[in-house]
């Protein structure tokens, strides 16, 4: 499944294909999603995401849509949020979700992980602090629950408390008595999700076109 | 048996008796015909280190009419007398088999059991007796639906429809190839004129085939439990055993009709074809029909508690059966059934019951299996056997060759759609993994009696005993040498389940904005139709709104509470237990807990007591909430329990924090959320949220934490902790439960 194409790429895609890896022709069904969405305009806001019907249902769309304007996910260096994003920004958005290859060094492999684990970190961590605190990870229990009949929010603080306990006992371990967590930091969540295989199960299918590139 | 000590010498005396026993009884068969008869001639063919007849004596006087005090009825119990002794011989082997630990670290239990049936078989043989065999009827009726609802009820469902693709391509088109590749390949090797064997055509060729060429569900899973592979394997290799069923039975039916009429026309063919998908489809059908009916009748069993596990092993014996009635897929059927049913009954059924089920199906399964091997030993020694060099061996080497080949051809096909890629390691298991058991045998025997039949009953029982003793032996040190990823500890972290989900929502919404209908697209429709109308129709009462999340929470804290009961005994600090058995969770905690003096610790308990007392006394009817409640329960384990939940918010309030902010103070009291999980508790009436009643049990807790050096002002949410964990035992705890659980996340809750 190489770059034979009908039509010669735009010089862009070039770029773009170095930048996140993906193929012309995915580069290209992208684009033209990209479009459809943003009603032939350049750049995307917030409220065409609203206008997906689909995703009016899930729960966490409000942060799934918060990840596509967080500029922490656009570059290693990115902070704050943008109003609008460009194709571009769209496209490296995506690029967290692609499975990985088979032909990948075992530094890489890391490298995709961290990148991946990195990407949801962002989501919990609202206030871009760089811990994700009691508060935001109630917050996440909180949406996932909310879809599910009477918000019980009892029951989504011991659920969140506990989960915090696990995480403090996983990275800290031995505490002393009148220590206490602060919240779970980039680190601590690499380890929290060591065993959870997160290359594989971050992957969108559609996205799994093998990916041989080549620039003119 | 000279390094045995003791224990097992008398247990494998008291075996030898038993077995002799069974060779008697056997014997008297043909000897005895009436009661009032003397025993004489087994007892003296068995040894005399027993006295199996205590009745005789006064039997032996036939002329005066003395009333007989004792007297001998063999006749009577004579069916049940022998399948009692049967089974009790397979489970002694079974016993036998764990106290040799030497001999259970190489040797699987399969090959053992087969080695014992053909010793029993010899025995028999050599008392010129018929010995049983494994009759079809006996084995596809009784034997085997144990095994395959086991399988079935606690498939893990998440790791099956990942890869349902993989599994059926192994499941149909992996049999399909084997079975046309052996036929096709048999008939070539049958022509050679050294065989002495051109008499066989090519449609009982293809007819052997077919029964050879299907993995066997019982031997894959009694090897494979053993060597703990990693998940993705152990259901690849599994789950292709169970689905080629339907593949099995077509193909079976087909070739044996033919090769009665004797021609195939590509009419009979196309029908072959058809047939094929009614009968997989067509069993999964009557599976989900039966699926249905258990989990809409598991809705009503509040007040009937005790049935409850028998209306799911009734509905899915059902399912089995009337699949078997149309010639369906029986095998598919009862999973079907057991995995449509599970998440309803699951949620409806009361702990007691569901541990019941547990425990019965992997009893009855673990019983069929034994008996099967057993069995599957004594008919080798027994049944009339044809044996033809060439014909077995090539039988032999056409199964693993075409075993390898199908393997290894698939996996190239199939890698292109998988994400995660079956290396060489994975395809090598799952190509040593595909053992031949007792279906192929059943199958073979059910073949119209003649020449032919016996010598491929011998082909089939050697390649059996190949696959099983050489292959399962070799297996596990295959494994330890390629380094094959084995099955991750269960953690049941509740972080994992969290993330879990939230990359199911995660996927599903990038997969809309992508415009792309893909796997979780449809996964979250199907939970959201199961949600909204499947679920409220199977469901009692509020439960069906509980999302998965909370019922993972409140298992994983009952099992941790279980397992905080059971190993802490009333003096001993929960924390140096729970350190055992959790160290990664609570290894922190350890030195934060104070020692509670043990008139403190009476005193508390004298109060909780006296509010279970008064408790019970209030609470007359039996209903799922009061389970806990029984007053002849153990009522040691209510307060324990409690006090494990308090020390578990004290360790809590140490590591949590909400700076500054402290809505919950102790005296606030939540209203009780989830309706029904209304514990009524021991100082509790029915009343939501009755602040003064509550406050009987108040003082207790309380002073506990006072008498921690570490203050009540670090814990801005024990009183909640406490309210919400108290909802968890709801569902009861009588009975610890055993600890592995292997319950897979239904992504059928959501």
């Amino acid at each position: 499944m190489g770059t034979l194409q009908s039509s010669p790429a735009p010089a862009e895609y070039c770029d773009l294909s170095e930048k996140t890896g993906f193929s012309f022709e995915q580069i290209a069904v992208l684009h033209k999603r990209f479009k459809q969405l943003s009603h032939d305009e350049d750049v995307l806001r917030r409220d065409h995401f609203s206008e997906i019907p689909d995703l009016a249902s899930n729960p966490i769309r409000a942060e799934i849509t918060e990840a596509f304007f967080d500029q922490r996910n656009f570059s290693k260096n990115g902070k704050g949020k943008v109003e609008e994003i460009g194709f571009e920004e769209f496209l490296v958005v995506m690029s967290h979700f692609r499975p990985p290859s088979q032909h990948m060094t075992n530094e890489q492999r890391e490298n995709v992980r961290k990148e991946k684990l990195r990407f949801l970190f962002n989501m919990h961590d609202t206030d871009n602090d760089g811990t994700i605190t009691l508060e935001e990870y109630r917050h996440v229990v909180e949406e996932l629950l909310s879809r599910s009949g009477a918000l019980e929010i009892e029951t989504a603080k011991s659920i969140a408390d506990a989960a915090m306990l696990e995480v403090a006992s996983i990275s800290v371990g031995h505490m002393e008595p009148d220590e206490f967590y602060e919240g779970i930091t980039f680190d601590h969540f690499l380890k929290l999700l060591a065993g959870f295989e997160i290359d594989s199960k971050m992957s969108i299918r559609f996205l799994n076109m093998d990916t041989i590139t080549l620039c003119k | 048996m000279a390094v045995l000590g003791p224990g097992p010498a008398r247990f494998w005396s008291g075996f030898t008796m038993v077995l002799l026993l069974l060779t008697g009884s056997s014997r008297t068969r043909d000897v005895l015909t009436g009661h009032n008869d003397t025993w004489r001639e087994p007892s003296t063919a068995t040894q005399e280190d027993h006295d199996p007849d205590p009745h005789n004596g006064t039997n032996s006087a036939n002329h005066r009419k003395a009333f007989p005090v004792l007297a001998f009825n063999y006749g009577h119990v004579r069916k049940p007398f022998e399948i009692s002794l049967w089974i009790l011989l397979a489970l002694l082997m079974k016993l036998g088999f764990h106290i040799i630990p030497r001999v259970s670290n190489i040797v699987p239990e399969s090959c053992v059991l087969i080695f014992v049936g053909l010793l029993v078989g010899g025995v028999i043989k050599a008392m010129k007796e018929k010995a049983p065999v494994l009759d079809s009827k006996l084995f596809f009726l009784y034997l085997l639906p144990p095994i395959i609802l086991d399988a079935g009820y606690f498939l893990p469902i998440r790791a099956f429809t990942e890869n349902m693709g993989t599994i059926l391509v192994f499941a149909v088109v992996g049999t399909l190839w084997n079975a046309f590749f052996i036929g096709g390949m048999m008939f070539a090797v049958c022509q050679i004129e050294a065989a002495q064997v051109s008499h066989v055509d090519l449609l009982s060729c293809l007819l052997f085939g077919s029964i050879i060429s299907a993995v066997d569900p019982v031997a894959v899973l009694a090897v494979f439990e053993e060597i703990h592979i990693n998940e993705l394997l152990h259901i690849l290799v599994f789950g292709e055993s169970l689905l080629n069923d339907a593949v099995t039975v077509v193909l079976y039916h087909l070739f044996e009709e033919f090769s009665h009429a004797g021609t195939v026309t590509a009419g009979d063919a196309f029908l072959g074809v058809v047939s094929f998908f009614v009968v997989s489809l067509g069993g999964i059908l009557a599976g989900i029909i039966y699926g249905v009916l258990g989990a809409f009748t598991s809705r009503f069993t509040s007040h009937s508690r005790v049935i409850e596990p028998l209306f799911v092993f009734l509905y899915s014996y059902m399912a089995y059966l009337s699949a078997e009635v149309f010639h369906l897929s029986g095998i598919m059927s009862l999973i079907a059934c057991g995995v449509i049913m599970r998440p309803y009954v699951e949620a409806n059924i009361s702990h007691k019951s569901y541990t019941t089920i547990k425990y019965f199906l992997k009893m009855w399964s673990s019983v069929s299996e034994t008996l099967i091997f057993i069995f599957l030993g004594v008919s080798t020694v027994e049944g009339p056997h044809n044996w033809n060099w060439i014909f077995v061996i090539f039988t032999l080497i056409l199964c693993l060759l075409s075993r390898v080949l199908g393997v290894v051809g698939l996996t190239f096909i199939i890698n292109k759609f998988r994400i995660v890629k079956l290396t060489k390691k994975d395809q090598f298991i799952v190509a040593y993994g595909g053992l031949r058991g007792a279906i192929a045998f059943s199958l073979g025997f059910l073949l119209t009696d003649n020449e032919m039949k016996h010598m491929f009953l011998t082909a089939i029982i050697t390649v059996i005993f190949f696959t099983v003793f050489v292959q399962g032996m070799t297996i596990r040190p295959l494994v330890e040498l390629l380094a094959v990823k084995r099955k991750k500890e269960s953690k049941g972290s509740i972080n994992e389940e969290i993330h879990t989900q939230f990359l199911d929502h995660l996927l599903t919404g990038i997969e809309d904005i992508c415009g792309h209908y893909g796997h979780h697209h449809w996964k979250d429709k199907l939970n959201r139709f199961n949600k909204t109308y499947v679920k409220k129709w199977l469901i009692a009462g509020e439960r069906y709104n509980e999302p998965q999340l909370i019922s993972f929470y409140n298992k994983l804290e009952m099992k941790q509470a279980l397992m905080l009961m059971e190993s802490g005994s009333a003096a001993k600090l929960p924390a140096v237990s729970a350190q055992k058995i959790q160290p990664q969770r609570e290894a922190a905690p350890q030195r934060t807990i104070p020692r509670i003096p043990k008139t403190r610790e009476a005193e508390i308990r004298k109060i909780l007591r006296a509010n279970l007392q008064k408790a019970g006394q209030k609470l007359r009817s039996y209903s799922r909430h009061d389970l806990f409640m029984d007053p002849f329960e153990d009522d040691v384990t209510e307060f324990r329990f409690r006090r494990q939940r308090v020390e578990m918010e004290r360790r809590m309030s140490h590591y949590l924090t909400v700076p500054a902010k402290r809505q919950e103070t102790p005296s606030v009291r939540k209203v009780w959320f989830e309706p029904e999980h209304k514990v009524y508790t021991y100082d509790d009436s029915e009343s939501p949220g009755g602040g003064a009643v509550q406050l009987k049990p108040r003082p207790s807790d309380t002073s506990l934490l006072d008498e921690s050096p570490k203050s009540t002002d670090r814990s801005p949410t024990p009183q909640s902790e406490d309210q919400s964990e108290r909802q968890k035992p709801s569902r009861c705890l009588s009975d610890p439960g055993p600890n592995e659980d292997e319950e897979g996340s239904s992504f059928f809750l959501s």
